[in-house]
């Protein structure tokens, strides 16, 4: 028996293939076995280890999630299985049921506990003062869209100074 | 700014300044941001991936600490150019690959670098020299709230900050310390080191990110982790551990000096002598041997070269700046030849 790919040399390596669950027989020689098992090493990427832990506890077969798309960009969860990135920050929310428990098993956790962004920032540590700083907050972000960055630099030392006194009554 | 004036120009974490600056060559914090509903630049088209490098770029045109900065726009660069960013720490590899929509802001100091459409739409870094996470924090916490207050960032309460991978998710930061391990090698215990870095997780890498091999002693430690902890606390930790490894290796430095300093001064002695005398040289042989000149330096062993002209030589022995400095494409051959020269020049003046 010949090589599969060369066609030149004889085959003495046999291997059985299982791609989308046809299986296919590859007679190889040792040169081309050898390229083809670099190449396997290769593509063995991070996405695989990524999409390998999103599978760890799912029956294998789940129509469901294979079958769920992103609404805003579009992405299936087949996709993100297949590549390991998600398409865009909505896909968190259309896979949170999936991604949620792979979160942890990557992090540990999946409950933020760090900043967010500055219009938001009081979300983590509601406080009594919340109100007034989210007040100078909208304020803030008003100044900045007509580009009156004194006014804004004013607002933010007030919110920081707002801040920091929160921070230190605890 | 262009490009070229770089050359002329040491960036600030290559200075060999600030705390532990013997043990600890650079600080360096990136964060991971994107812009809310845009598609993450692997899967955007065209169309959303000028609109991001548009708005995001106009934002950072309004902020006040980016006054001194320049954007470059990766597909207007050559290929020398583009390496050249990279041998200097202020790009990634994968960002000088498949150019198109992509661009780098730095400012005039290279203590700021921000990546436009890489795998994240923004990835934002600073650099300090020395051992100095919470300076470097300081400065990035402040330019994010900044480019907050103008963008609209991908944010849920519970998950974070979203990124492209999820291995980012959460705070989307990394804080990497690159360490300079010479005595921790030779002794052989870095194997047991990196090891109980890697049951924390921390990751190590080597001078250039992810993928790259640790050389000439050189090891970049990040935290893997960047959900559940603050940012504070992921700071604190790699504090922690970096203090933790600076400790064991200067005494595996002093252990070497106690036990073996003949041998040490020998190596380090030789390793001086090769680079001031070499006529053909590879990079590697020479961050190799500039490992051991920089040891001696710290140790006291070399003391008419300063830690600043063997960081800088570090750099601009590499390929690239090699080029930039002949202005001209040179064959590998040829950069032996032209390397072995700048090292003589550099060293034999001094």
């Amino acid at each position: 028996m010949l090589c599969d790919v060369c066609k030149k040399n004889p085959a003495t390596v046999h291997l059985t293939e299982i791609i989308d669950e046809q299986m296919n027989e590859l007679h190889l020689c040792e040169d081309c076995a050898r390229h083809k098992s670099a190449a396997m090493e290769q593509q063995f990427g991070l996405s695989d280890l990524l999409a390998g832990m999103a599978d760890f506890e799912k029956p294998a077969k789940d129509e469901e999630n294979i079958a769920i798309k992103c609404p805003n960009c579009n992405l299936t969860y087949a996709d993100f299985k297949k590549i390991g990135r998600l398409g865009c920050g909505e896909c968190y929310n259309a896979f949170r049921k999936y991604l949620a428990p792979l979160l942890k098993r990557i992090h540990g956790s999946n409950q933020h506990v760090g900043k967010s962004p500055l219009k938001d920032k009081n979300i983590q540590k509601p406080g009594r003062k919340k109100a007034d700083a989210d007040d100078l907050k909208v304020g803030l972000q008003k100044a900045i869209q007509r580009e009156d960055f004194e006014e804004a630099a004013r607002l933010r030392d007030q919110i920081r100074a707002i801040e920091a006194k929160k921070e230190k009554e605890g | 700014m262009k490009i070229n004036d770089l050359l002329n120009h040491t960036s600030e974490w290559l200075k060999g300044t600030g705390p532990n600056s013997d043990i600890v060559i650079s600080s360096r914090i990136r964060l991971a941001r994107n812009l809310n509903k845009y598609p993450f630049p692997h899967w955007a088209s065209k169309i959303q991936l000028e609109e991001v490098l548009t708005k995001t770029s106009e934002a950072m045109a309004k902020i006040d600490m980016l006054k001194n900065s320049t954007l470059f726009r990766l597909a207007d660069l050559d290929a020398i150019d583009k390496q050249f960013l990279v041998e200097r720490h202020l790009m990634s590899i994968e960002h000088s690959q498949k150019t198109e929509h992509k661009a780098l802001l730095v400012d005039d100091e290279e203590i700021i670098a921000v990546m436009i459409n890489e795998e994240d739409h923004l990835r934002i870094q600073l650099m300090q020299s020395g051992f100095n996470l919470f300076e470097a924090r300081d400065i990035i916490n402040r330019l994010d709230d900044a480019l907050a207050g103008i963008l609209d960032y991908a944010f849920l309460d519970d998950f974070g900050y979203l990124t492209a991978c999820p291995t980012n998710t959460g705070t989307g930061m990394r804080g990497s310390v690159m360490l300079h391990l010479p005595a921790l090698v030779m002794s052989r215990q870095i194997e047991r080191v990196l090891a109980a870095i890697a049951k924390l997780s921390f990751t190590t890498r080597g001078l250039y990110g992810e993928g790259t091999q640790a050389s000439g002693n050189f090891f970049q430690i990040s935290n893997q982790v960047s959900l559940g902890h603050g940012e504070d606390e992921i700071i604190e930790n790699i504090n922690g551990l970096i203090r933790q490894i600076i400790e064991q290796e200067t005494q595996a430095r002093q252990i070497l000096l106690s036990k073996n300093k003949e041998v040490l001064e020998d190596r380090i002695n030789r390793s001086l002598g090769i680079l001031k005398s070499a006529r053909i040289i590879t990079s590697q042989e020479t961050i190799e041997l500039l490992s051991m000149v920089r040891l001696g330096n710290d140790l006291g062993m070399i003391k008419d070269i300063d830690r600043r002209t063997i960081n800088e030589l570090f750099i601009i022995t590499q390929p690239a700046h090699l080029q930039k400095l002949e202005n001209k494409k040179l064959s590998s051959d040829e950069r032996d030849l032209k390397r072995a020269q700048l090292i003589r020049k550099k060293l034999n003046l001094l």
